[in-house]
């Protein structure tokens, strides 16, 4: 049962009579803490407002243009519009996972193919959870993902209905990686908002890939939060493949980390009229590592900001960025990456590093690293550098015989290589090496 | 017919003249040297004959095996046989050498109507080339160039020249920056190639190459024109009486 937006109010007011007029039914299920969560959520969103080109964190990013945009709030069951065929070229090949379907945004039973997996584990749609397993899901969400701040965490957090619930117990190392496979199939240009949480509990390790996919040539919105706690001694790898074609997403990403864990996120950005990544990690425990990795190929008019924030709470820490783009066309790059260390966070090594190719006249980068720094024993750097193809290397190769659209797409893979290294998933890795060649 | 010939070339660079008339005829199996100061022109004919875009023809013409060189691509040039050695290669980070020789190598088979060698026989092949020039066998998981010292990277142009196999080779400074045991290994290699239907032309400031890879011709460039041609001995005449004798002699405007 989609809900027009109606155009009548503001954009924020629509959004709030949507939340009223659906909070009795749809949204409502028998969790009272999620239901009190949405409440308070869509009050703050209300308070917050969307972001204007004045606030610092959107000087670059025009969201404006795509909420304007009039979607349809699918607020519906998972449809059933998609075949097994349809996700088939969507699969990785030779990849042994545990398969979970979201059609847009609802976790698909008929679709999903979890197997079997470690004792105590969960793999479900988050909806289920909600009711499954109350205890879990009341413990963690909504506890990282910050949507005092986030506006669209504020917004996604008072519409969550479904996405992915993944619990890894005590001491589980889950052997094949788990693939969240999110497709958007509609006709109509939807905004859809769905809601991952992965609790991964101490000295338990998981690999995690989500690729979302937009079928159809439809305008769609996603607004997405991904809340992740990390316990103590564990190890979380998150790897997002975005390819979303007309399609507009916005993702909110958290991670928590205990003592001594490790995160690890890579986000891959290979098309979407506009993409806006936030990371948010906290390394609320000593001895933690954080990885952010990123790489973002922009054509045509594709928008594409990364924004990540690491807040070293606690000391002893390392944490590491390295976002990369190709940017072509009148594509746009956006980059701001804040490192924050606390006063009593001593002994961090923070570095933060954002390289750029520019292949036309008319694609931009902005980018903006960022280090705030409050403790006195610490190392930290940054650096960004924007350029061109280097015309030497470009002649180099053709002397030795390559055409020049095969010694640019050799430079190119070359300079995406480090990041397309940070996966740990061989045929994922495999997977996009050759989706990327193909592409340059 | 002449392997190349070079007829009356121009060229410029940013507007500045370089090349003011060069001629020059090599045939294959010959080993030309083309010696000179710095700045008289040699290395900007090395980039002419590669095709580097920065340098301008203004006039003249380069014919290599009947056809005007100067109409074809730089890769085209490449898959036609011609080769440079660069004085400075280039370093290409996270490009394997495994991988860019491969490229290269079957770019140049394709062109020559020849299957693509499998991974199996391009392995062997680059042994059996690298040990020809003494590089490490375990570069083909290196980045071409990077991190390479000096005389690694000018093993490799030869290690190049070696697996491309082609019909014209230009060495441009091959031997600056490399000390005796290095220039002779490099010049092992470059000796082993000479063949009756591959030509050499090697570009050099001091004669010290020279005596390892004996050359059939000599030639003086100054001031972006050839004013001297003869013999190997030519070389050694150089050598002792420095390059004022030949503007002396040869009323050649200081460059």
């Amino acid at each position: 049962m989609p809900t027009i937006l109606d155009k009548a109010t503001t954009l924020e007011d629509r959004f709030v009579t949507a939340f009223k007029m659906h909070e009795g039914q749809t949204l409502n299920g028998s969790n009272a803490r999620v239901h009190g969560v949405r409440q308070e959520a869509i009050a703050r969103f209300a308070d917050l407002g969307f972001p204007t080109r004045k606030a610092e964190a959107w000087k670059y990013t025009d969201i404006s243009k795509v909420l304007r945009h009039e979607y349809k709030l699918h607020l519906g069951a998972a449809e059933t519009n998609v075949s097994d065929d349809d996700l088939a070229p969507y699969r990785v090949p030779g990849l042994d996972a545990h398969l979970i379907v979201l059609v847009n945004g609802r976790f698909s039973e008929t679709h999903s193919q979890i197997g079997d997996l470690p004792k105590g584990m969960i793999v479900t749609g988050f909806a289920k959870a909600t009711e499954a397993h109350a205890d879990l899901v009341n413990a963690h969400f909504a506890q990282y993902a910050d949507y005092e701040n986030g506006v669209f965490t504020a917004l996604n957090t008072a519409f969550t209905q479904d996405g992915v619930f993944i619990y890894v117990p005590k001491s589980t190392v889950v052997e094949k990686p788990i693939h969240v496979l999110s497709v958007v199939s509609t006709d109509e240009d939807a905004m859809l908002q769905p809601r991952h949480l992965i609790v991964v509990e101490e000295n338990a390790q998981v690999k995690l890939i989500e690729t979302s996919e937009t079928l159809t040539e439809t305008a769609t919105f996603e607004n997405v939060v991904t809340e992740v706690f990390v316990g103590q001694h564990a190890h979380v790898d998150l790897y997002e493949i975005q390819d979303e074609h007309a399609g507009s997403l916005v993702t909110n990403t958290f991670a928590y980390q205990e003592d001594h864990s490790v995160f690890r996120s890579s986000v891959f950005t290979l098309s979407g009229d506009m993409v806006r990544n936030d990371a948010n990690i906290l390394p609320d425990g000593v001895h933690c590592e954080s990885h952010l990795y990123g790489l973002f190929l922009g054509t045509g008019t594709m928008h594409v900001d990364n924004h990540t924030v690491v807040d070293h709470a606690k000391p002893n820490c390392f944490s590491s960025e390295l976002y990369k783009g190709v940017l072509d066309d009148k594509s746009t790059g956006v980059f701001n990456g804040r490192v924050l260390v606390r006063q009593d966070a001593q002994q961090i090594n923070a570095y933060q590093s954002n390289k750029s190719i520019l292949l036309s006249d008319t694609a931009h980068m902005y980018s903006k690293p960022e280090l705030e720094i409050y403790a006195d024993d610490v190392q930290c750097s940054h650096g960004a550098t924007t350029g061109q193809l280097d015309n030497d290397a470009v002649f180099y190769l053709r002397s030795r015989g390559l055409t020049e659209k095969q010694a640019r797409a050799l430079l190119l893979i070359a300079f995406a290589r480090d990041v397309l290294d940070t996966i740990r998933i061989e045929p994922l890795r495999d997977m996009l090496d050759a989706e990327i060649a193909a592409r340059f | 017919m002449a392997l190349l010939e070079i007829k009356n070339l121009k060229a410029s660079v940013e507007d500045m003249q370089i090349l003011k008339g060069v001629d020059l005829t090599v045939n294959a199996g010959e080993v030309h040297a083309i010696m000179g100061p710095n700045g008289s022109g040699k290395s900007t004919l090395a980039s002419v004959l590669a095709g580097r875009e920065d340098y301008k023809v203004d006039a003249g013409s380069v014919t290599y095996r009947g056809d005007d060189l100067l109409e074809m691509e730089v890769d085209e040039r490449a898959r036609e046989g011609v080769f440079l050695a660069f004085q400075y290669p280039v370093e290409l980070p996270g490009v394997s050498m495994m991988n860019f020789v491969k490229q290269a190598v079957n770019s140049i088979r394709e062109h020559n109507g020849e299957e693509p060698l499998k991974a199996g026989a391009m392995l062997k092949l680059m042994k059996e080339k690298a040990e020809m020039v003494n590089l490490d066998p375990n570069l083909k998981k290196r980045s071409v160039n990077e991190g390479f010292s000096g005389g690694e990277k000018k093993r490799n142009e030869i290690f190049q020249l070696a697996l491309l196999e082609p019909t014209l080779a230009i060495l441009d400074e091959t031997d600056s920056g490399l000390d005796i045991d290095a220039l002779r290994v490099v010049a092992d290699g470059v000796n082993k190639l000479r063949s009756e239907d591959r030509a050499f032309v090697v570009i050099t400031h001091y004669q010290r190459l020279l005596d390892y890879i004996v050359p059939d011709f000599v030639h003086v460039m100054v001031d972006g024109r050839i004013v001297k041609s003869g013999g190997k001995e030519l070389a050694l005449e150089l050598e002792e009486k420095g390059y004022d004798w030949i503007r002396e002699e040869t009323g050649a405007v200081p460059a």
